[in-house]
């Protein structure tokens, strides 16, 4: 491979010769001409107006939504009393808390059982009920179709490989995509409420569906359709009886995912009218209440905890058959185990209305510490974090920011193109300019650029952080179980709350916005650099013990480059959460692509909304593209 | 306790049925109120709703982006705004207006004002304070690492098309605009620079829930004077615009879709009448936002303790 070895330094040694001659390089290659900018953003705007009223798809979208919202109406009155068909509702808290304890028996046993109960019980006594029914509504409405959504689109995927070349570019732009630029065109198509709300959860949610479906299919061995077609099955029942159940674990875990996308959802599809605890959350913070905003949060966590285990329960539960001459009652146990304290529930409900929901002022409430432990972490913090502010603007990134900005554009797609021919030969150099250059035409460059040194020094801190945090984890398998958890908690925690303490520590400026970055973005370096660390074969730890490394020595020489690879693909997820954080950190107060695509969210710019949105996604696919090769080719080398 | 409210409601609105049966019924499709996320504006949907709820209507409420809310009542996705502030969202209702579907049914009483704002306690660091050379001469004092020498002015999100940065260059201020993305991102500030009370300058407006949390006063700049932003001759600075304060005497008005007067004849006519002055508003903020209710029950409590106010706009 001598052409590689040779390419990528000459693109290199052009891109500092470039930056070097800065000062006397002719603006057309410091910044894109304007001649070279081009209207992208009109263009979208034009196309979708020609959709819009000319194809008629607005009476099509809207009879779509016309449908999710019937469903919306029938979950929103069985839960919290909302007066539509089939005005039954609402449905006692104490019901629904036993239902959940079922299924949470059902699935796994008694352990889950009394947390799912248990998460209900806190949600009724906290005074969230109501909220959280209204949230529930609509995500039991959102999550069925968007499983249904994605097991179609994957079936179609699997049957014909044209439907997957298209697929598969759309699903990685889609699952790169900023929340907010979905949420323009629903506003467009759809309009306001919790049936808009319902379906950008759906749109959010149903990539990694096809994703895992079509993967599952792929997967299942050709012995077993063999035996399917020997026992004279058709088409149709070789899917649904022999393909479909064969891949059960990754369509569930399929299933699983978009579960976790949808409780992703509930804050940031309340801008566009999705009621409920996201809602409410948004309230409290513009009030400055963060003791009742985190108790909101809390009961998220709780949720997808919950939603999580039940989902992983039910994929890995093996169908149950009773033994022959097994006694009613025990071939009805968990149709007892449900009746029995459901009508105790009904009964509690008919007696006093505490039973059916908890008002606002019975409720429990652990604001008052929460706030009061804030205050003092605020103030004892405030010394440390006024010298940090000043240290990391004025020598870190005031710098950096500059430095960035300075650099001529040639010189930044130069760069690319050479670290991607370094890692991946001349296809990757390609694939890094095809991302790169539509952002230089785009007309966005200066604002990209901030992005992205937002998104390298979070990373950056990320790691500094996040990888002797893993390290320290891995050495014990209790230890990293645990750590695992607090890193589901953090990943699941509203983004938005982050945004309040890290503003008081810091004041509105790029460091509050990288504190609230480093936050999320260190959550995958810490859970990959764990499971790469404790994947490492126990023979090869074993033989370096022998042959008499210390521990420092084994740890350098033999894991971390085994598991180096995955906590490159860590690396690559730490690059996204922090470019979707940095878009949600907006709301602090940046200049960057995240501060235009408020703007076009309150303007309902279309056009706008998607280019910035195409500019944060090609971002982050280059990353990716780049990372997941190096890790690829890295595995392969290392035999792993 | 909300039932029986509604109850009451609708025997007062059964007593004055006979005057109003000769009109069209309103129509029994929900009427949609959008609400944002700050408390007053919440506190006054929810009031406005029971009181339709009174008159035998149903009333949905959504929660929808506070800009965006303009299309959406044009569309008639909505069917009613109850807080259009002429500073932050004159624009939108103007450009709403002009593709027509929306129109301007009532103004309330209360008068809003944006401008520079301080808390009490920065008047230590600064005591020449509300007069802007004052404040001017004491740049310093707000001085922050990235601001360098100069003053710190902390303004509202970008798209509030606040003009703060024009006024500091038309003023000849030592000042740094700093643009928060968010008003919880101004409040975050407040409150931790209450805890040592450090002095501060940020965007504020009148009347909201902060003045209740945190006393403070307006930054006094020269006077607004009609085409301040336009004509350079206006103001002190014969070849400068914006340099003078905003208008202190700003609209709020109450804006609604085309539609409403023909679906729901009997709320539109009560909507008409809906005037509500700042201490009214301000009222409504601090049952939420200070004593800790939610806003539909700060709603019935409101109405409840101003029978007087309200009942003659049913009538």
């Amino acid at each position: 491979m001598p052409a590689r070895l040779s390419a990528w330094p000459v693109l290199l040694a052009l891109a500092v010769v470039l930056a070097a001659a800065q000062s006397v390089l002719p603006q057309a290659l410091h910044r894109p001409p304007e001649w070279l900018v081009l209207p992208f953003a009109h263009w979208i705007n034009s196309i979708f107006v020609f959709v819009q009223e000319d194809l008629g798809l607005m009476s099509l979208t809207r009879a779509f939504s016309d449908l999710v919202e019937f469903c919306l109406d029938v979950t929103a009155n069985l839960l919290y009393g909302k007066s539509r068909w089939p005005h039954l509702g609402p449905i006692p808290w104490t019901v629904i808390a036993v239902a959940a304890g079922a299924v949470g028996y059902a699935l796994s046993g008694w352990r889950l059982a009394v947390f799912s109960a248990g998460t209900f019980v806190w949600i009724a006594v906290m005074g969230q009920w109501k909220w959280a029914m209204e949230t529930l509504s609509v995500i039991v409405v959102a999550a069925p179709f968007s499983v249904a959504l994605g097991l179609t689109m994957g079936i179609l995927a699997w049957r014909s490989a044209t439907v997957e070349r298209v697929l598969n570019p759309i699903l990685n732009v889609a699952q790169s995509l900023p929340h907010f630029a979905y949420m323009i065109p629903v506003v467009v198509f759809i309009g306001i409420g919790p049936k808009a709300g319902a379906i950008v959860t759906i749109i959010f949610s149903v990539p990694p569906m096809i994703r895992m479906t079509l993967l599952g299919l792929r997967k299942v061995s050709p012995e077993i359709i063999e035996s399917g077609q020997m026992s004279g099955a058709t088409r149709l029942q070789l899917m649904t009886r022999v393909r479909l159940p064969s891949a059960r674990t990754e369509i569930l875990i399929g299933v699983n995912q978009v579960i976790m996308q949808c409780l992703a959802m509930v804050v940031l599809a309340s801008f566009i009218g999705m009621p409920g605890l996201g809602q409410k959350l948004l309230q409290l913070l513009q009030a400055l209440k963060i003791g009742l905003s985190a108790e909101i949060g809390i009961t998220i966590v709780l949720l997808a905890i919950l939603l999580d285990r039940l989902s992983r329960a039910w994929a890995l539960r093996q169908p149950e058959h009773n033994e022959a001459g097994a006694s009613w009652l025990e071939r009805h146990r968990l149709l007892l185990v449900w009746a029995v304290p459901t009508a105790l529930a009904f009964a509690l409900a008919a007696w006093d209305p505490y039973f059916v929901e908890v008002k606002r002022n019975q409720a429990l409430s652990i604001a008052g510490p929460i706030d009061a432990a804030m205050d003092v972490f605020v103030r004892a913090a405030i010394p440390v974090t006024d010298w940090l502010r000043w240290f990391l603007i004025t020598w870190v990134l005031i710098p950096m920011r500059d430095a960035f900005l300075w650099l001529p554009y040639v010189t930044v797609l130069l760069f690319l193109a050479a670290v991607g021919w370094a890692i991946g030969g001349l296809r990757s150099a390609l694939v890094s300019l095809a991302f790169i250059i539509p952002i230089a035409l785009s007309g966005w460059w200066d604002r990209a650029m901030i992005t992205i040194y937002m998104v390298t020094v979070s990373v950056v801190l990320a790691i500094m952080i996040g990888v002797p945090l893993g390290l320290w984890g891995a050495r014990r398998a209790a230890r990293a179980e645990r750590l695992l958890l607090v890193c589901d908690s953090f990943q699941t925690f509203p983004s938005f709350i982050y945004l309040i303490p890290v503003i008081m520590l810091f004041g509105v400026n790029d460091v509050a916005v990288i504190a609230a970055v480093v936050v999320f973005a260190t959550v995958p370096i810490v859970r990959y650099t764990v499971e790469g660390l404790r994947n490492v074969p126990a023979e090869i730890v074993e033989a370096a013990s022998m042959s008499g490394a210390s521990r420092w020595q084994r740890l350098i020489h033999a894991e971390l480059p085994l598991a180096l690879p995955t906590m490159v693909v860590g690396a690559n997820q730490s690059i996204m959460f922090s470019l979707f954080m940095v878009i949600i950190a907006a709301f602090i107060g940046t200049q960057d692509l995240g501060q235009e695509m408020q703007r076009a969210l309150s303007s309902t710019d279309v056009g706008k909304g998607l280019v910035l949105g195409f500019a944060v996604a090609f971002i982050g696919l280059m990353a990716d593209h780049l990372l997941v090769r190096w890790s690829a080719e890295r595995k392969q080398r290392l035999g792993i | 306790m909300q039932r029986m409210l509604l109850a009451l409601a609708t025997t007062a609105a059964m007593a004055i049925l006979p005057a109003t049966t000769l009109r069209a019924e309103d129509s029994s499709d929900a009427i949609v109120i959008p609400i944002h996320n700050w408390s007053s504006q919440i506190v006054m949907s929810h009031a406005i709703g029971q009181i339709f709820e009174g008159l035998g209507n149903s009333v949905e409420y959504v929660s929808t982006d506070s800009q965006a809310v303009y299309e959406a009542v044009r569309l008639g996705d909505a069917t009613l705004e109850v807080e259009v502030w002429e500073g932050a969202f004159g624009a939108s209702f103007q450009a709403a207006l002009e593709k027509g579907g929306i129109e301007d049914v009532a103004t309330h009483n209360a008068i809003t004002r944006e401008d520079w704002w301080y808390p009490t306690w920065t008047k230590e660091a600064c005591p020449g304070l509300p007069d802007w050379k004052a404040l001017n001469e004491c740049a310093k004092a707000f001085a922050t690492p990235e601001t360098g020498e100069k003053g710190r002015f902390l303004g509202g999100p970008v798209d509030w098309l606040k003009h703060d940065q024009e006024k500091v260059d038309a003023l000849g201020m030592n000042f740094v605009v700093v643009n928060a993305g968010s008003a919880a991102a101004l409040w975050a500030e407040i409150a931790a620079a209450e805890k040592n009370k450090t002095p501060i300058v940020v965007f504020n407006w009148t009347p909201n829930f902060a003045e209740a949390v945190w006393p403070g006063e307006f930054v006094e700049f020269p006077k607004w004077e009609e085409g301040c932003d336009k004509d350079p001759k206006v103001g002190p600075h014969a070849d400068k615009v914006y340099d003078c304060g905003n208008p202190a005497d700003g609209y709020l008005k109450i804006a609604a879709w085309t539609g409403m007067k023909d679906k729901w004849p009997k709320a539109y006519a009560t909507l008409q009448k809906v005037t509500f002055t700042n201490p009214q508003i301000a009222e409504m903020a601090k049952l939420v936002d200070v004593d800790g209710m939610e806003p539909e029950d700060a709603a019935a409590a409101w109405l409840k303790a101003n029978e007087a106010v309200w009942k003659p706009w049913t009538e």
